[in-house]
């Protein structure tokens, strides 16, 4: 076993040589794989390019002041000194959605995950899937529609409801007596829109879950109850949160649905259930049609804002999945 | 154990082996050993399969099976692939109905009652018949505490002391020494023999009156496999172990009783049952006496 330093040699260096096939479908997947990553950054550098000079000119204020007024001159030139572009009141509206969003909708997706891997029988099964799907593919303008016309009159009720019973709790305060069109109808809209994603996301990883730990804990004298715990539960949890971002993702950025649903208004409102919220993907689809030139550079930097948003989000959720770790796999 | 007939010997074909077993039931068996096994609790309660069927749709798997297995016994369970003895065993704690389509006939009486009546609460069957599997399958988001007591936790039941109670049944699967320092880290940290055996510690915890090992070794190198034998051995005394094992040697070393099962091509049925010692030497069928002299299967 011993070895003196002369009697080791020198590592090898170990290399194939590919094939020429082989070399060209790797170049074919490399540009595929590669491809999402470009776009990816032109669209950032795009965003950057111009919305830069807003920022710049904004400062902080751009995230902390809620206040958007492109003000023009009788001249027909942008007063540049007057115009003021905040976007405060719509970040913190479009985060209480897609918070609404999730809190709603993934225990009912989760559940819905939970029974069509464990509970459902297989008729029931298949046509539940293919709904969901479905429900995926449904244009999102009407789930906006949808939600104007019929969630709204029932969402009310609860609205009200809510404030009654729970008004102790300061989200649900409501200063004026306007519940219609507000972030909690909104919510409520988005949560019917990610449920099918997360449902099968979910529904993919539970079905993964090793047979034998399945076994074993049936061995043991577990119910099913007490298997999902043991578990279905902690193998799946990191790809449930996973799903989540995806649901949060599709939340924060939805435009049309919001849009028809939420009544925007430019001032922070922690109140779920007023009718005043707001949606940094839906204001810009607002102002977009009428902005000048000008306004225009505001709004690719508001969307700048939503895509770090994102990004931000997206990377706690990673931070969250490997530290809580040991996941059960 | 002193009263095991094949576990002195490594030769199967050894005719200087205790010959006082020589009646076919195996009741008669059991009660002519009775004088052997001084201190383990009395006989007349045992678990008993009465003319076990199954079948996997319409595939009729295993045909009209009847065995007993008396308390402080070990049983294996031998024959070449496929031929229903793993099926057989996962009806006797009701994990056969675990996999869909899968249906059987007959009884399955454990104290003298059947295990399939109305009524029955599976969870609390598969409590008194525990099992452990092919694969070491450990709890891998557990630690190795957590995974001896997980049957307490997913059956809900309570115990005064946790602690004694892990020590026990560490102890019992032969496992204790090697990893009572490090009892909160994960089990997946383990080798495969020291997985199983915490598989094993983890069926003991709930207190089982009869141990199902589906194959426990055949996943495992042979030193493991030596260790878990042992730890059959230290069991039996207090448990009913039912063991279905490719390796006849194992069978020879670690069985009280041997029954050998076979298909031809049909369901799979029993063909002869016995002590260990006379389906090894003295097999009455001759399917029996080529599979364990190796000349087929």
């Amino acid at each position: 076993m011993t070895q003196t330093p002369a009697q080791i040699p020198a590592k090898r260096e170990i290399t194939t040589k590919p094939r020429f096939s082989d070399k060209v479908f790797r170049g074919v997947v490399t540009g595929g794989g590669l491809s999402s990553l470009v776009i990816l950054g032109l669209i950032l550098a795009f965003l950057l390019y111009n919305g830069y000079s807003t920022l710049k000119q904004q400062g902080i204020h751009f995230l902390t002041s809620s206040n958007w007024q492109a003000v023009v001159a009788d001249s027909g030139a942008v007063d540049i000194k007057n115009s003021h572009f905040g976007i405060a009141a719509m970040l913190i509206g479009t985060m209480i959605v897609a918070v609404i969003a999730v809190i709603v909708g993934v225990p009912i997706s989760v559940g819905a995950a939970v029974y069509l891997t464990f509970y459902a029988p297989a008729s029931i099964k298949k046509i539940m899937v293919t709904a969901i799907d479905l429900m995926a593919a449904f244009p999102s303008v009407l789930f906006g529609l949808w939600g104007f016309f019929v969630l709204e009159s029932s969402g009310e009720y609860w609205a009200k409801l809510l404030n009654k019973y729970f008004s102790w709790v300061p989200f649900f305060k409501l200063p004026a007596p306007y519940v219609t069109r507000s972030p909690f109808i909104a919510g409520l809209v988005l949560a019917i829109m990610i449920i099918p994603i997360v449902t099968s996301v979910s529904r993919e990883i539970f079905s993964q879950t090793p047979l034998d730990r399945i076994q074993a804990a049936y061995a043991l004298g577990g119910t099913r109850f007490a298997m999902l715990r043991a578990v279905a539960f902690p193998y799946a949890r990191s790809g449930i949160v996973g799903g989540v971002m995806l649901g949060l993702g599709r939340a924060m950025g939805e435009t049309v649905a919001v849009y028809t649903v939420l009544n925007i208004v430019y001032q922070v409102n922690w109140q779920i259930l007023l009718s005043a919220g707001g949606n940094v993907a839906s204001m810009i689809l607002l102002k977009f049609g009428e902005a000048s030139p000008y306004e225009v550079k505001a709004l690719m930097a508001a969307g700048l804002v939503l895509f770090v948003l994102t990004l931000i989000v997206n990377s706690i959720a990673n931070l969250i999945v490997t530290r809580t770790g040991k996941s059960g796999r | 154990m002193s009263i095991d007939p094949g576990s002195n010997s490594g030769n199967n074909q050894g005719d200087d082996m205790d010959t006082t077993a020589q009646t076919n039931s195996l009741a008669g068996i059991a009660a002519s050993r009775v004088h052997v096994q001084p201190g383990t609790q009395a006989l007349g309660v045992g678990l008993e399969a009465r003319g076990v069927h199954a079948w996997f749709g319409e595939k009729h798997v295993l045909s009209n099976v009847s065995l007993d297995f008396w308390p402080g016994t070990v049983t294996a369970l031998i024959g070449p692939s496929g031929c229903g003895k793993s099926t057989f065993i996962r009806t006797l704690n009701r994990m056969h109905e675990f996999i869909p389509t899968a249906a059987m006939a007959g009884e399955v009486l454990l104290n003298g009652e059947d295990i399939y009546a109305p009524g029955v609460d599976v969870t609390k069957i598969r409590l008194k018949v525990g099992m452990v599997f092919q694969k070491p399958n450990p709890f891998p988001s557990m630690t190795i505490a957590e995974n001896v007591l997980a049957g307490l936790k997913l059956a809900q039941l309570k115990v005064e002391n946790k602690d004694d109670l892990l020590e026990e049944c560490l102890e019992r699967a032969g496992l204790w020494a090697e990893v009572k320092d490090r009892l909160n880290t994960h089990g997946g940290a383990l080798s495969g023999g020291q997985q199983q055996r915490l598989c094993i510690a983890r069926a003991l915890a709930v207190r089982p009156q009869v141990l199902l090992m589906d194959e426990p070794c055949s996943a495992l190198d042979p030193g493991s496999t030596l260790r878990i034998e042992e730890t059959i051995s230290q069991l039996s005394s207090t448990v009913t172990i039912i063991i279905v094992t490719h390796n006849m040697q194992q069978a020879a070393r670690v069985s009280d009783y041997t029954a050998f099962f076979l298909s031809d091509g049909g369901p799979g049925q029993m063909i002869e049952v016995g002590s260990t010692n006379e389906i090894f030497s003295r097999p009455k069928d001759k399917r029996t006496e080529n599979y364990v002299t190796g000349r087929f299967g």
